[in-house]
């Protein structure tokens, strides 16, 4: 089967989602919930996820929390001091430290700066994929794929050595002599970026190419024929068709580009020269399990759960805004 | 795919030349870094430490995985990985599979809080969670053991593919349930002799995101393998050879593409059922 074929089948959904919904289809409950002894079935099933889910996600979150109002060190670990409440002592500890709040101000700049990169590159191409013919379309899917593959530790290794002052192809074609890239604060944060967008624009350009291939024909034909320009067909008649697809793709990446942490963590050595290019992942692993500040690593660890509960709230809504059924 | 070429106006010859070989170009600059990858790693030593790098070689040599294989028990680090990986993609599947029946094909209280609940879970930073899962690790024994990587893994797996494989089960009809409960089928006969084998392709594109996140996972084997070493995983065997310093090049890039190959004939297998499972999440 072909790409296309693929494509179109996978996203023929969202259109169908815009049409007006068949009233009484989602109404009333299956009858299958009217038969006795069905109450508890559901629950039955759930039992392994709901466990599974509660030891080991719900309870580290509220363990994470937990420790962040700690003493906890090296110490406390070997059991050697007992552990001791400080309140709210950590947070203000963690807020007084200048170098957390460059590292904040960095992973925010940094996460927005892959997101645009990546949304604009997967759309720019999605869009590419459906201008061609079979051949180059192939050719571009396979070696989207191909990126979409690669695990992250080997995708920066790989990218490392293709940017290497010494021995990289890069720096030869492009004149740059023994320039290091990962000396400068700003041409290693770019270096990374160029890692990230790498291997996470293939999830946008093949759902937002499935997504354009089931916009109906017609809607295109009539834009096309009262004489809008490509552009104008893109941001008046695509865009707002695709906004829901659009709108799972921007948060998958703000989620994923947010917590970017083992392509920092290889690719700059831990964080950097003098941790200049440390985000908060790094930041709070290497202060609690290099520096064995546990308690402060955790209160790192809740600032990033709260910030991404922002961006999920944001989500819902738009996802309730948009009149989708859970 | 004819709907959209046959009506917009086909852009005119040289644009549409033009735009394929932009489309050819960028395929080529995307492919390039894992051409790279595993043309160095059959370089020979001298080639690949060379001022002067070419995009060929014309003397292909195996001294690279000899020495990657050879040294740090890699054969070990891959299996392990192997191990891992599969144990994790198996267990969540079948948990995700029964928790997607649940929330689709049942209508009880707390249905929606749950689906929100599993959304939300989807958004958790993992990585924030090492510190409280290094402990939870310890206290169960499971620190430098392979559990401690296959259970998290499970956990963090399950609520994407909950909410993924959705979209699989309600397509299945359910006239079909009705008939097979008029037949005589019980509940698990349903479940697992007639709903299973329907779902089965839907759970296959699941598994790709469970592989990958279980086969990539270079946080937890870092954090949570911390003394025995032939407990490790295939991300951490590939940094013996790369030092900051003096990185062994050579070694790295054989490295990597033993290491992403599996991956890689993994999505080819799959692509298809991948690209429609998307599909299938995005929207429902």
């Amino acid at each position: 089967m072909t790409h296309d074929a693929l494509a179109e089948r996978a996203a023929r959904a969202p259109v169908t989602k815009a049409a007006p919904r068949r009233p009484g289809r989602r109404g009333g409950p299956p009858a299958r919930s009217r038969r006795t002894g069905s109450r508890w079935t559901p629950w039955l099933y759930l039992v392994p996820a709901l466990a599974v889910l509660g030891g080991l996600l719900v309870y580290p979150i509220y363990q994470l929390g937990l420790i962040s109002f700690l003493e906890y060190t090296q110490a406390q670990v070997s059991g050697g001091e007992p552990t001791t409440f400080q309140g709210f002592g950590n947070y203000a500890t963690l807020f007084a430290d200048d170098q957390f709040w460059q590292v904040l101000l960095a992973t925010v700049l940094f996460a927005a700066a892959c997101v645009l990169a990546t949304l604009a590159a997967g759309c720019a191409l999605a869009v590419l994929l459906t201008r061609v013919r079979a051949v180059p379309r192939l050719a571009l899917m396979l070696a989207a794929l191909g990126a979409w593959a690669t695990p992250a530790v080997t995708g920066s290794t790989v990218w490392l050595f293709l940017f290497d002052p010494d021995f990289g192809p890069v720096n030869r074609v492009l004149g740059f002599g023994d320039h290091s890239w990962t000396y400068g604060r700003l041409s290693a944060f770019a270096l990374v970026l160029l890692e990230v967008v790498w291997c996470s624009f293939p999830f946008v350009m093949v759902t937002v190419y499935a997504g354009i291939r089931a916009v109906p024909g017609e809607v295109l034909e009539a834009a096309a024929l009262d004489g809008a320009s490509q552009w104008r067909i893109w941001r008046s008649v695509l865009a707002p068709m695709l906004r829901p697809i659009l709108v799972v793709v921007t948060i998958q990446s703000v989620i994923w580009d947010f917590k970017v942490f083992t392509q920092i963590y290889v690719m700059t050595n831990g964080g950097g020269i003098a941790g200049q290019n440390l985000v908060l992942n790094v930041y709070a692993y290497q202060k609690a399990f290099a520096a064995s500040q546990y308690s402060l690593g955790s209160a790192i660890g809740v600032v990033m759960l709260v910030l991404l509960l922002a961006v999920t709230l944001v989500y819902l809504r738009l996802l309730r805004r948009q009149g989708e059924e859970l | 795919m004819s709907i959209l070429r046959g009506v917009v106006r086909r852009p005119r010859r040289p644009w549409r030349l033009a735009a394929e070989a932009s489309a050819l170009l960028i395929a080529v600059v995307v492919a390039f870094p894992l051409y790279w990858m595993v043309l160095s790693a059959f370089k020979p030593a001298g080639e690949i430490e060379s001022t002067e790098p070419r995009p060929w070689t014309l003397s292909p040599s195996l001294d690279s995985f000899r020495r990657v294989l050879g040294q740090q028990e890699f054969g070990r680090y891959f299996l392990n990985s192997l191990v891992v990986a599969g144990t994790v993609v198996i267990v969540s599947a079948l948990v995700a599979f029964l928790a997607a029946t649940a929330v689709t094909r049942f209508r009880f209280r707390f249905r929606t809080t749950l689906l929100i609940m599993f959304l939300v879970a989807q958004m958790v930073p993992v990585e924030a969670l090492t510190i409280p899962l290094f402990f939870l690790m310890r206290d169960l024994g499971q620190l430098n053991t392979l559990g401690s990587l296959i259970l998290p893994h499970i956990a963090f797996s399950l609520p994407f593919a909950i909410w993924m494989l959705r979209g699989f089960v309600k397509a299945v009809p359910e006239a079909l349930e009705e008939a097979a409960y008029i037949d005589g089928a019980s509940r698990a006969r349903f479940l697992w002799r007639i709903l299973f084998p329907l779902v089965f392709p839907g759970l296959v594109a699941t598994s790709v995101f469970s592989f990958i996140s279980a086969w990539n996972d270079f946080l937890f084997a870092k954090s949570f393998i911390i003394s025995d070493t032939s407990q490790s995983t295939l991300p951490m065997a590939l940094l013996v050879f790369y030092k900051p310093d003096e990185p062994d090049w050579g070694g790295v890039m054989a490295a990597s593409t033993v290491m992403t190959i599996p991956v890689l004939i993994f999505f080819v297998l799959v692509q298809r059922r991948l690209v429609s499972g998307l599909g299938g999440a995005v929207k429902d």
